[in-house]
């Protein structure tokens, strides 16, 4: 315990003055470590290089920007284990709250502490299938026709994943009632034959395995498919209606205390809400939540009806309803191996 | 085993307790064996301690249903199924690359030498990755495969094809250095009194390199119990037919679920533990048997 205090003490006496020096002429190096979910790599490398050309200008102090990448659940473990994470950007609030819930190194109410519920963008659930579409995809209810194959991540522990099952019981809700919906989740998941445990993974189960006739995706991943992974492979279907997939961003509070890079943590939480920032933002295919940005980029992104996680009580509710131990999820997969 | 014992027994007395006397003919024991208990204790026992002590906080029925769960028992059945499948299978097959090895003299012999050590040093995800896309239904092997109805990735038989990679060193490597200590000239001699082929096979050589096979054995079907990071690029992960127990450990964490990834955790320990405890014995029943022969 006192090697800690010890080693706290050392961290805040080396880290203090830098952030107290911040404005001053010559100011120490500083470094930032963003712990994000899986597909946000290009987004934040090119988001990064912006912010510290952007704070260099203003204060005369570089910054170093650290990424770690991974399944959102699994990055916000490793915060909750003792990363020094000093923002988290993740693919869903209920991984940020569990932070908040778990190892209290935020306060509950961060969702509150940034415009648009902490969210300085937002992206939806498409299809990607393959060229020319010859399984003829173009809606949820396609997706559990005999001899389709589905590819989408582990719900489990994939933050995408949870959006894609979202949207597909939200389609299903709507189109069958909620009776209905729970036999079409069964159809739904008889056609998956793999499940990988993050996004990138099954955009690599799809696009370079070749497996399955159609992938539940990120926009942005889709995108991404599209345009560079495998120009001229894929193409996109937007279905007639999805989910506003929202991930937030937030400060750990406990840890840039503890570093002393509270003010250049939150410099760059807020930078992610300026123009640059969310032309950035669109260039990478996420839905920009800046009008002036989105009006201009409109004709990127395919208009629908987007359903909120508010449809389904918010995340703590959905959570325990569909993805906690015995809940839809596993009821589902118990039901489909029969 | 005839060294340590002839060293063993001029032990001279003195005033330690007999257990401790007996080993005095070797220097330096009391250092070592402290050094050994300190790390063994460190290293091996206190992580396991910890992985029951949590488990058993969880309470007797939250533990069973997390731990006997019907998902978690075809985790159990696949992660042990497989491995002694594969365990079973590099058996055989290791044996005859051993034999290979050992008695023959072939341009390149080196090289097949240290490939089979490749999967030691491969890095697993990277053997994952590899044997998935030359496997799976569109690499270069599996589409033949799969063309007449004979899928290896994304389904169990995937899984034993990993666990059949990452445990065949250690059978090769085992029974290596017995077969080649064994010396031709007990076959021969075998031959020459008129055995068959076979019977030189299974009555002078198997019974010889028995303990180091099955050695090698449990080699492979522990490390194939535990083995995660090739697994689960081929495996598919689906639940019921092709998740494994160290996934579904993972799954939990990642859920937060620290107690029931620890359930699952313990219950594969006491698996593995009283499957190595009876290949152990199997393997004291054999030297007994052949001593007392």
């Amino acid at each position: 315990m006192r090697r800690f205090v010890l080693a706290g003490l050392a961290v805040t006496l080396l880290a203090g003055p830098i952030a107290l020096d911040a404005a001053r002429a010559a100011p120490a190096p500083v470094e930032l470590l963003n712990v994000s979910y899986d597909p946000t790599r290009e987004l934040y490398r090119d988001i990064n290089t912006s912010f510290a050309q952007s704070w260099k200008a203003k204060t005369g102090q570089d910054v170093t920007i650290r990424q770690s990448h991974g399944g959102s659940g699994a990055q916000a473990r490793s915060v909750i284990e003792g990363s020094p994470a000093d923002v988290v950007t993740l693919a869903l609030a209920y991984d940020i709250d569990s932070i908040a819930d778990k190892a209290k190194l935020l306060p509950a109410n961060w969702q509150t502490r940034l415009p648009h519920g902490s969210t300085p963008y937002y992206s939806t659930i498409v299809f990607l299938v393959r060229k020319g579409n010859p399984k003829g995809i173009h809606d949820w209810g396609d997706l559990i026709r005999p001899g389709v194959q589905v590819i989408t991540p582990n719900p489990k522990t994939s933050g995408g994943a949870r959006w894609n099952y979202l949207a597909a019981w939200g389609y299903a809700q709507k189109t069958y009632g909620a009776a209905g919906a729970r036999g079409y989740m069964i159809k739904l998941l008889k056609n998956v034959p793999v499940l990988d445990s993050g996004a990138r993974g099954s955009t690599t189960t799809f696009v370079q395995r070749g497996q399955g006739d159609v992938l539940l995706a990120w926009e942005n991943e889709a995108f991404l498919a599209v345009n560079e992974l495998g120009k001229g492979q894929f193409d996109i279907v937007v279905p007639s209606v999805s989910i506003r997939a929202e991930p937030p961003v937030s400060l750990v509070d406990a840890n840039v205390d503890r570093k002393g890079t509270r003010a250049v943590a939150t410099a760059y939480l807020n930078y992610l809400y300026t123009r640059p920032a969310q032309q950035i933002i669109a260039k990478d295919y996420y839905r920009p939540v800046d009008p002036v940005v989105a009006k201009q980029y409109a004709d990127k992104f395919p208009r629908l009806k987007l359903f909120t996680i508010q449809n389904f009580g918010g995340w703590t509710k959905a959570q325990a309803a569909h993805f906690a131990d015995g809940g839809s999820f596993d009821q589902i997969f118990a039901a489909a191996k029969q | 085993m005839t060294t340590a014992s002839a060293l063993l027994a001029p032990a001279g007395p003195g005033r330690r307790p007999r257990w401790l006397r007996r080993r005095v003919a070797m220097p330096g024991l009391g250092l070592t064996l402290g050094v050994t208990l300190t790390w063994l204790g460190l290293l091996v026992l206190l992580p396991i301690a910890a992985v029951v002590v949590r488990s058993l906080g969880l309470g007797p029925a939250h533990f069973a249903a997390v731990a006997f769960s019907p998902r978690a028992l075809a985790a159990y059945r696949l992660s042990f199924g497989a491995a002694l499948a594969a365990a079973a299978i590099n058996g055989i097959f290791g044996l005859l690359i051993v034999w290979v090895l050992v008695r023959y003299r072939f341009p390149g012999k080196r090289l097949a030498s240290a490939l089979v050590d490749l999967p030691f040093a491969l890095p697993t995800a990277v053997a994952g990755i590899a044997l998935t896309a030359i496997y799976a239904n569109t690499g270069i092997v599996g589409a033949p495969l799969a063309s007449i109805g004979l899928r290896l990735a994304y389904n169990p038989s995937g899984v034993v094809l990993a666990l059949v990679f990452i445990g065949l060193p250690f059978v090769v490597r085992t029974v290596e250095p017995v077969l080649a200590d064994l010396g031709q000239d007990i076959e021969e001699a075998a031959a020459t009194l008129g055995a068959s082929r076979l019977a030189v096979f299974r009555r002078v050589l198997l019974p010889e390199i028995m303990p180091a096979l099955l050695t090698g054995f449990a080699l492979a079907f522990a490390r194939g119990v535990g083995e995660y990071g090739s697994v689960i690029f081929i495996a598919g992960n689906m639940p019921y037919k092709s998740e494994i127990a160290p996934l579904l450990i993972v799954t939990q964490l990642e859920q937060f679920d620290y107690e029931g990834a620890t359930a699952i955790a313990a219950v594969m320990l006491v698996v593995s533990f009283a499957m190595l405890a009876v290949i152990n014995l199997i393997q004291a029943r054999e030297r007994r048997w052949r001593d007392g022969a």
